[in-house]
């Protein structure tokens, strides 16, 4: 049935002429959860968290999305992050937080391609013109909890909990191909 | 299905993002042992069962995560507002005016 999840490899994993999925390389992953005034924890990442929910920001090393009031994802394609997580329990005396890393928790699907948008209403309830080229969301595809990464108007990252992983892939194989085969 | 505001992220999104979690405004006691039986038994099962406008906690779960509070009219299934947890219980008068 479904394939074990370490069988995503980074690379293309299907793809049509409307569509594309592709595993995307590993990355480190850090929860992040603060309250009150963020400017220590902003000097501490190098990049700025006030916006709106669903904004993202970055620096060399991380990227971060605000996924709610208090709570961020951050994204590290070097690998290292060990600088920016003591520079961060430094802080945590005068300002507690919790910075966590989640690496291992999920995996991120590269979905790109002409009807990129048009594919992730498969499984999307909300309408996905409502997220922005350089912003995402914390969404639902088919019931399963999602962040979505809106990269370019067709070029987007998914990052999906492992165990629901193989589901999701398979819905969006499947939407690849269905899309392809319509007749206009 | 229902589109629902979240609070939160200033957005009116489909149900399909939200769990609904019971009644709203239903605060637990300062001193619990000072609590007698009857007590106990209104705050964990006595709950309104309104016909009309109801006050209620939904949680935006596959979004920004965060409860907040509705008036949802359980007759119509239509939202009078949302507002953040924590925040005063708004004046129904308030709120049904615009309905009319
Ligand atoms: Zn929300």
């Amino acid at each position: 049935m479904n394939a074990p999840v370490s069988s995503f490899t980074p690379g293309t994993l299907v793809e049509t002429s409307a569509a594309s999925v592709s595993a995307a390389m590993p990355c480190t992953r850090l929860s992040l959860r603060a309250r009150g005034d963020l400017a220590p924890f902003e000097a501490a990442l190098g990049l700025s968290l006030g916006g709106h929910i669903g904004s993202r920001s970055s620096s060399d090393a991380l990227e971060a999305m605000r996924l709610g009031p208090d709570e961020w994802i951050l994204h590290s394609r070097h690998g290292d992050v060990s600088g920016v997580v003591a520079e961060m329990a430094a802080l945590y005396d005068s300002h507690p937080h919790s910075l966590v890393d989640v690496t291992g928790r999920e995996v991120t699907l590269v979905i790109e391609g002409a009807r990129a948008a048009e594919l992730l209403t498969l499984g999307c309830p909300r309408n996905i013109d409502t997220i922005q080229p350089g912003a995402g969301r914390r969404t639902a595809f088919d019931g399963v909890t999602v962040v979505l990464w809106r990269d370019g108007e067709s070029s987007f990252r998914m990052d999906v909990w492992n165990s629901f992983a193989p589901h999701v892939y398979e819905l969006l194989a499947i939407g690849c191909r269905e899309l392809a085969a319509e007749r206009h | 299905m229902l589109l629902i505001h979240c609070p939160y992220c200033n957005e009116t999104l489909p149900e399909a993002e939200f769990t609904y979690a019971g009644q709203a405004h239903i605060v637990r006691a300062e001193d619990p042992s000072s609590q007698s039986d009857d007590q106990w038994e209104e705050f964990l099962f006595i709950r309104a069962n309104v016909k009309g406008p109801h006050y209620e906690r939904w949680r935006h779960f596959h979004g920004c995560g965060r409860y907040f509070n509705a008036v949802r009219d359980t007759v119509s299934d239509k939202f009078l507002t949302t507002y953040e947890a924590g925040a005063p219980r708004p004046d129904l008068a308030s709120l049904t005016e615009g309905q009319k």
